[in-house]
């Protein structure tokens, strides 16, 4: 049994996905779920393998071996630089990929999207004249259109301050909450811990850790007693080192 | 794919300073290919055929030179290329190897002689040129003009020299020889002297071969002031040109310069605008989003290769009808320009495509599209002749990869009914987008950010 297993239905099931750039390998049997409405966090050192992993299932790049399965509905992909066209609107962006997704009414999802994005009134501005926290939220409501069972979201928050960061995962949150199952790649352990209910820790290409924060706590303090009353993010160092990396 | 076309309109629309850069450069960069075409080539090279026999020699008032001579002077303007033959020298001038070919004829040289004689005969040389455009027509001509005003200034003045003794023998008197007889010329002054004595001493009646002799004089001065008149003729243009041409039909100068001007126009526009629109779709980090199952590659690619055409027909189009208020242009051919400019903005949208794609930079693609262009248009207007036959096949081959030169010559069909045929260029096209489009789809499967 694959780990993640739970009795709750499976939005997602990977099975040994592996890719390699030349030599390298950037993935090297990956395999994992997730369940529907699971928020589960990608970390890892950079060059582990986490924007492969999400471009492999977000179909953007094909995997040497290995396969997915996405129980029902589609893959939502947010990349990690917003994906957007900068001299087009707010509007006319959601329109033109709602059009693409082929939507009977895209000014309907459009004004859906305008909602739950919170830019309503700012859907007439070129979207290079909005913060890359707004961006990031039209880059977002794009990945939505598709009202998909699984949402990528790589490195969401980067570039964000503290009140856009917030506000994108109150965002995340709510769509968890309506049962869309997200998974994230980010390098900001604290975010993992905070918004991750469970973490999958690739380094290499290879999975290290499959659980939840707690659990890989409690992994880490079997070989150092002292992990109890330190911040997460020393503890995942900690971890790494204990792995060789 | 109509919804990504629109897209791409709109942020055209919202580049005022792209759009204007657009238009205005292609239109400097055609003024300074205009000037630069009208230049000089240098020294062309030109086949030369002598069949004038080798012991012959010319001998224009007394001054002797033989053919080796008459070689020597041609060679001096151009870089002579010797022939044993004409279909030798047909064949160098077809193939470009030389600007042109120049054949003297092998009674060049006893008609030359006549020059001086009372019984000219006009000399002829035969041209053969090649004149697959009409700037190299000119220049051919210019050549050709240069190298014979020098050979008849020559022949000119010698035969100039010998009207002036033949008016010294009608104003003094003498021997002349004519047809292997000799004949005893009186002169003005003789019979001014004669009809003087003639009139003082002598009763009327009498004296009649006195006034004989006055009679035969002026019969001869009639004949040979008969004779002055082709001698006139001769030393106006001594030696005559029987030009050959042996392409098809030239077009006008005119319709050849808006024809580059128009291909110009349509390269950069189309070139610029697809490289630039395809590198974009990566930079904007769009792709990834577009080919995980909205758009296919290939969607994608035909659709940034139908804007270039779109965009590239209308820009053109816009600058044949600016150029209608200076020049007359045949509106009737409108659907042969069409065809034209359509293929042509195919075959630079998809050389567009594959540059995009393979750069994948914005930047990137815009200065290799310049890098690549520019060069390719000046080689493009190279005439064969105009350098050697070596580097020349190499111009030709390097050309014959970008689709300006068939581009270029379709226009110049399309425009000019005296033009060259329309088909081989667009088979040409045809060919070229297909390649084009090829690599760019091969450039587009690492297009992908990850």
């Amino acid at each position: 049994m694959l780990e993640g297993t739970s009795t709750t239905q499976n939005a997602l099931v990977v099975h040994g996905l592996v890719k390699h750039y030349g030599d390298v390998a950037a993935l090297d049997g990956m395999s994992f779920r997730a369940e529907a409405g699971e928020l589960l966090a990608v970390i890892g050192p950079n060059g582990g393998g986490k924007s492969t992993l999400l471009s492999i299932l977000a179909g953007v790049i094909r995997p040497d071996e290995g396969e997915f399965e996405v129980h029902s509905g589609e893959v939502g992909w947010v990349p990690q630089h917003a994906a957007l066209y900068r001299r087009l609107t707010v509007e006319e962006n959601l329109r033109l990929f709602a059009r693409l997704e082929g939507h009977g009414n895209p000014e309907a999802v459009v004004s859906r999207m305008l909602d739950l994005a919170g830019l309503r009134e700012r859907r007439g501005e070129m979207v290079l004249k909005l913060s890359g926290g707004n961006q990031q939220r039209i880059n977002i409501a794009i990945g939505l259109l598709a009202e998909p069972a699984v949402l990528l979201l790589d490195e969401p928050s980067v570039g964000l301050d503290p009140r856009q960061r917030a506000r994108l995962w109150e965002f995340v949150l709510k769509l968890a909450g309506e049962g869309t199952t997200v998974i994230f790649a980010t390098h900001d352990i604290q975010e993992a811990e905070q918004y991750g209910r469970r973490m999958l820790v690739i380094a290499d290409g290879q999975k290290l850790f499959n659980g939840t924060p707690e659990e890989l706590r409690q992994s880490v303090a079997t070989q150092a007693p002292d992990v109890a009353g330190r911040d997460f993010e020393s503890v995942f160092v900690d971890y790494l080192a204990m792995r060789g990396y | 794919m109509r919804w990504l076309l629109l897209k791409d309109i709109q942020v055209l629309r919202r580049s005022p300073m792209q759009a204007t850069l657009l238009i205005l450069y292609p239109i400097v960069i055609a003024l300074l290919v205009g000037f630069a075409i009208s230049r000089d080539a240098g020294l062309p090279r030109v086949a030369f055929l002598n069949e004038v026999p080798k012991d012959t020699r010319v001998d224009l008032g007394g001054e002797k030179f033989d053919s080796l001579d008459a070689r020597a002077r041609l060679c001096k303007r151009v870089e002579c290329v010797d022939v044993s033959s004409r279909e030798e020298a047909i064949a160098k001038v077809k193939s470009g190897d030389v600007l042109g070919a120049l054949i003297l004829p092998s009674d060049l040289a006893q008609r030359v002689n006549s020059l001086a004689s009372l019984n000219p005969t006009r000399p002829q040389v035969e041209v053969i040129v090649n004149q697959e455009d009409p700037v190299k027509a000119r220049l051919v001509n210019d050549r050709i003009s240069t190298l014979l005003s020098e050979a008849n200034l020559v022949i000119a003045r010698r035969v100039a020299k010998n009207g002036g003794e033949y008016l010294t023998l009608i104003r003094d008197g003498g021997e002349l020889s004519f047809l292997g007889q000799s004949f005893n010329v009186l002169g003005l002054k003789s019979s001014a002297t004669i009809l003087e004595s003639v009139r003082k001493s002598v009763p009327a009646g009498a004296q009649r071969g006195a006034i004989d002799q006055v009679i035969q004089f002026a019969r001869l001065a009639t004949e040979n002031l008969d004779l002055a008149s082709p001698l006139l003729e001769t030393i106006a243009q001594p030696i005559e040109v029987k030009k050959q041409v042996v392409n098809e039909a030239t077009p006008t100068l005119d319709s050849f310069a808006i024809a580059v001007t128009a291909t110009v126009t349509l390269m950069f526009v189309t070139l610029l605008l697809v490289a630039g629109s395809l590198a974009l779709e990566r930079e904007e980090n769009a792709f990834g989003r577009l080919t995980r199952g909205l758009v296919s590659r290939s969607a994608l690619l035909i659709e940034k290769i139908g804007l270039g055409i779109v965009v590239g027909f209308a820009v053109t189009l816009l600058m044949l009808a600016g150029l209608q208020l200076f020049v007359s242009l045949e509106w009737s051919r409108f659907l042969l320009w069409m065809v034209a400019i359509v293929f042509g903005a195919a075959g630079f949208a998809a050389a567009g495509a594959a540059l995009g794609a393979a750069t994948r930079e914005v930047r990137a693609a815009s200065l290799l599209a310049f890098m690549v262009a520019l060069p390719v248009v000046f080689l493009s207007l190279i005439p064969s002749g105009a350098v050697g036959p070596g580097l020349y096949h190499v111009i030709e081959f390097v050309t014959a990869l970008f689709p300006f030169k068939p581009t270029l010559r379709a226009i110049t069909a399309a425009l000019d009914s005296s033009g060259p045929s329309l088909v081989g260029p667009l088979l040409h096209l045809l060919a070229l987008i297909t390649a084009y489009a090829l690599l760019a789809r091969l450039a587009l499967r690492r297009f992908s950010v990850v």
